[in-house]
């Protein structure tokens, strides 16, 4: 769906319907971009295969060029090096796009806590569904794009209502307090104030 | 291979289409997909899924705060505080009892995005507080939902089972529980349990709101 006539339709009844119709398309047909870093991208593969089959869900190629996709599947470990590279293919991707991080790894740095891993892949790109496991078996991952589905894709808002979805998440952001000022949860003494689980 | 290039008459004809045999052979082959959010196949019965905290069988919680857990996972993911179990009343200040003998797990988490579901943890735990479960639809869409706390990861009372706090079956010692003389929660915690239950509604909803992060 390209940026047409239901980007200036005003908001309402008529909108909701077009937000509806669109979702439906976005949802029934997203490509995956290729982005298989480590052991979860066996996994990635096995959700291709017969077995799974991904093309179920409307994703019937693995995008090899990033122009093409809808959904980039980080999956593996993305290290300092990766980091940019991973960057460039997401803005090298045609809105609307969304962002699975696949496995541990990839969504909080994982067993690797270590200089050479990027602790997140939401350090560099927005993710809108996180997926844990070492690596995720494939209906895990299957799972986790049936919640992109549900929650981010089918009723994404558009025009006037995607405005004012983006007024309140900035001021959501803005208002947002850094994790080491906000108030302890727990009395467990020498410990308040740092974040145990970084 | 040199029958092969040879070939009949026939062999040539089919040729160019002999490869679409493969395919019209499989339209008669049973479907082997898997139609995962409709139908779920079972897992391998020892699959390593999200973890449980189990109970004994009068309730009490087995976890006794001894941290081997944590001190095991390789990723860090999980995060263990003991305290220790308070027998005397609430009006005096007690805190109330939560697992048999000395110390229970008073914090517990399990951050599923550290967590490699290695299983060294259930290795680890002495009491067989923690185990494993087969559930694996972990998918969420933040960050800090995916820390999962103690009253998540906390096995459901089952039947003849008590919430914590309340004291251990009487005349029982803590080893009792794990040469399995306690079968049930007794009359005896059952009716200290419905006595004291408004006492501890204060304390368990703190200790509730030390946990969540």
């Amino acid at each position: 769906m390209g940026y047409g006539i239901e980007e200036k339709l005003p908001s309402g009844i008529l909108l909701s319907s077009v937000e509806e119709i669109v979702g439906l398309s976005h949802k029934s047909s997203m490509w995956p971009v290729t982005f298989g870093l480590a052991c979860c991208a066996i996994e990635m593969m096995a959700v291709g295969g017969p077995h799974y089959d991904i093309a179920r869900f409307g994703m019937e190629r693995f995008s090899a060029s990033p122009r093409q996709a809808d959904l980039m599947i980080v999956a593996g470990r993305v290290s300092q090096k990766m980091a940019p590279v991973v960057r460039q293919v997401y803005d090298q991707m045609a809105n609307p796009k969304w962002v699975i991080s696949m496995g541990v790894c990839a969504s909080s740095g994982g067993m690797f806590n270590n200089y050479a891993i990027v602790q997140g892949v939401d350090h560099i790109i927005p993710v809108d569904i996180y997926l844990p496991g070492c690596p995720p078996r494939p209906e895990m991952l299957l799972n986790a794009i049936v919640q992109l589905h549900k929650e981010k894709v089918r009723h994404r808002p558009l025009g006037a209502n995607r405005a004012a979805a983006a007024k309140r998440a900035e001021e959501a952001a803005m208002a947002a307090v850094p994790t080491q000022l906000q108030p302890a949860t727990h009395d467990h003494g020498g410990y308040v104030g740092k974040n145990l689980l970084a | 291979m040199a029958e092969e290039q040879k070939g009949g008459f026939f062999s040539d004809l089919f040729a160019p289409v002999a490869g679409f045999g493969v395919s019209f052979a499989t339209m008669f082959r049973k479907i082997p997909t898997e139609e995962y959010p409709e139908v779920k196949w079972p897992t391998a019965p020892r699959y390593h899924g999200r973890h449980q905290l189990n109970r004994h069988p009068d309730g009490l919680e087995k976890c006794v705060g001894c941290e081997l857990c944590a001190w095991a996972c390789p990723a860090d993911a999980i995060f263990v505080e003991g305290a220790d179990n308070d027998d005397t009343p609430v009006s005096e200040g007690g805190t109330g009892r939560y697992s048999p003998g000395e110390r229970f797990g008073r914090i517990y988490q399990i951050n599923y995005l550290r967590c490699i579901f290695c299983g060294l943890c259930i290795e680890a735990c002495p009491t067989r507080a923690l185990t494993m479960t087969n559930f694996y639809e972990l998918a969420d869409d933040n960050r800090a939902d995916l820390i999962f706390t103690k009253e998540q990861l906390l096995a459901p009372l089952q039947s003849g089972m008590l919430a914590p706090p309340h004291p251990m079956a009487e005349g029982m010692e803590e080893r009792d529980y794990y040469l399995g003389k306690v079968t049930k929660a007794t009359d005896a915690q059952q009716q200290w349990s419905d006595e004291h239950a408004a006492e501890y509604t204060v304390s368990s909803t703190t200790t509730s709101e030390g946990e969540t992060r």
